[in-house]
C-alpha cells in the first residue's frame, strides 16, 4: 500500500465518523435541517480576509477611524458589519518603525473568524504554533518577513478570549490613495503579522 | 444568514484570494460546519469544545510521531468527547454508526 492510500483510507475513516456523527446528531433533533450547509456556505463566501482588509484600509484612510480601532477594535469593527463567533473580544495591533506584531495560538487554533475567516492551515500547525513564541526573528525570516535587528517583535497568544488584528504600517508610495484602492493592500498575513502589507504594483497579486 | 454576494466592486476579488481552501475536504467542513450547528442551538458552549480542542491537539504533541498531523482529526476527537460528555453520543452509538455505514454496499456516494 502506498503511502497515497494509506492517508486516503485514514481520511476516509474519519468521514465516515463525521458522517456517522451528523446522522445521530440530526436524528436526535440537535441539528436543525440545511444548518449545516447554510454554515458552511456562509464560512466560505461571506467570512474572509477581505473583512479585515476594509478594518485596516479603513484605519490607514481614517485617522478618527484608526484610533477608534486602536481604543476598542470590537466596537469599530462592528462599526463595519462584521462580528459573530471568534470576533466579540478584538484587540488591535499596530505596526510602526520599531514595533512589529505577530498573532499566534499556542494551545489551539483561536483566531479572529469575522475579519480573517478560517484560518490558514500554517497557522494550526504544531512547528508555527510553538515556534514563533521561541524564535519569532527566524520564523518570520523562514516565511520571507526579514526583520532589522532593531525592531522589536511582539507575540500576541490567542489563549484566551481575545482575538488580535495586527494593523500594518500603511505602504509608501499610497498617498492620497483612498480606502477602495488600498483594500487589497492588506492581505491575510499582514494581518496576522507573518508579512507586510502589499505594495502598490503588487497588490493586485497579494 | 442571508445568501448575500460578495462584493466585487474594484481590484478585489473573493475571501479565499489569499490563496488557501477553507477546507481541505468535505468531511472536513461538514465537520465544522456540524460543530458550529450545535454551538449555535445551545448544545455547549465555546470554551467547553475548546478545552477539548486543546486536549486533543496536546495529545498528538505529546506523540507527534504516532500520527501524522492532521488538524481536523483532532478537531474531531474533540467534538466526539464533548457530547459522549454531555451525554448526547455514546462511544458505543458512534461506533455502530460508523460501522453501519462502513458497511454500505461499494460504490456508493459517501463523502
Amino acid at each position: 500500500m502506498s503511502p497515497h492510500d494509506h492517508d486516503h483510507d485514514h481520511d476516509a475513516a474519519f468521514a465516515l465518523r463525521t458522517e456517522a456523527l451528523e446522522a445521530l446528531m440530526t436524528e436526535r433533533g440537535l441539528v436543525p435541517p440545511g444548518a449545516i450547509e447554510a454554515i458552511v456556505r456562509h464560512y466560505e463566501q461571506d467570512v474572509g480576509p477581505l473583512n479585515g482588509a476594509r478594518v485596516v484600509a479603513r484605519a490607514w484612510a481614517d485617522p478618527a477611524y484608526r484610533a477608534r480601532l486602536l481604543a476598542d477594535a470590537t466596537g469599530a469593527i462592528a462599526e463595519l458589519g462584521f462580528s459573530g463567533p471568534q470576533g466579540e473580544h478584538m484587540v488591535a495591533v499596530e505596526n510602526g518603525p520599531r514595533v512589529h506584531n505577530v498573532v499566534v495560538c499556542t494551545l489551539c487554533s483561536c483566531y479572529p473568524w469575522p475579519v480573517l475567516g478560517l484560518p490558514p492551515s500554517w497557522y494550526k500547525d504544531p512547528a508555527y504554533r510553538s515556534r514563533i513564541v521561541r524564535e519569532p526573528r527566524r520564523v518570520l525570516a523562514e516565511m520571507g518577513l526579514a526583520l532589522p535587528e532593531d525592531v522589536e517583535i511582539r507575540v500576541w497568544d490567542s489563549s484566551a478570549e481575545i482575538r488580535y488584528l495586527v494593523l500594518p504600517e500603511r505602504p509608501a508610495g499610497t498617498e492620497g490613495w483612498d480606502e477602495a484602492r488600498l483594500v487589497p493592500l492588506a492581505t491575510r498575513d499582514a494581518m496576522i503579522g507573518v508579512a507586510r502589507a502589499a505594495s502598490p504594483g503588487d497588490g493586485d497579486r497579494a | 444568514m442571508p445568501d448575500r454576494p460578495l462584493d466585487t466592486t474594484g481590484p478585489v476579488a473573493p475571501p479565499r484570494r489569499n490563496g488557501e481552501l477553507v477546507f481541505g475536504a468535505p468531511w472536513e467542513s461538514r465537520l465544522f460546519g456540524l460543530t458550529m450547528a450545535l454551538h449555535r442551538a445551545g448544545v455547549f458552549r465555546w470554551d467547553e469544545f475548546r478545552e477539548h480542542l486543546i486536549a486533543a491537539i496536546g495529545e498528538w504533541e505529546r506523540e507527534p510521531g504516532a500520527s501524522a498531523w492532521r488538524y481536523y482529526e483532532r478537531w474531531q476527537v474533540a467534538l466526539e468527547r464533548l457530547l459522549a460528555a454531555k451525554k448526547l453520543c455514546s462511544p458505543v452509538d458512534l461506533d455502530g454508526r460508523t460501522r453501519a455505514l462502513a458497511a454500505r454496499p461499494a460504490g456508493h456516494d459517501h463523502r
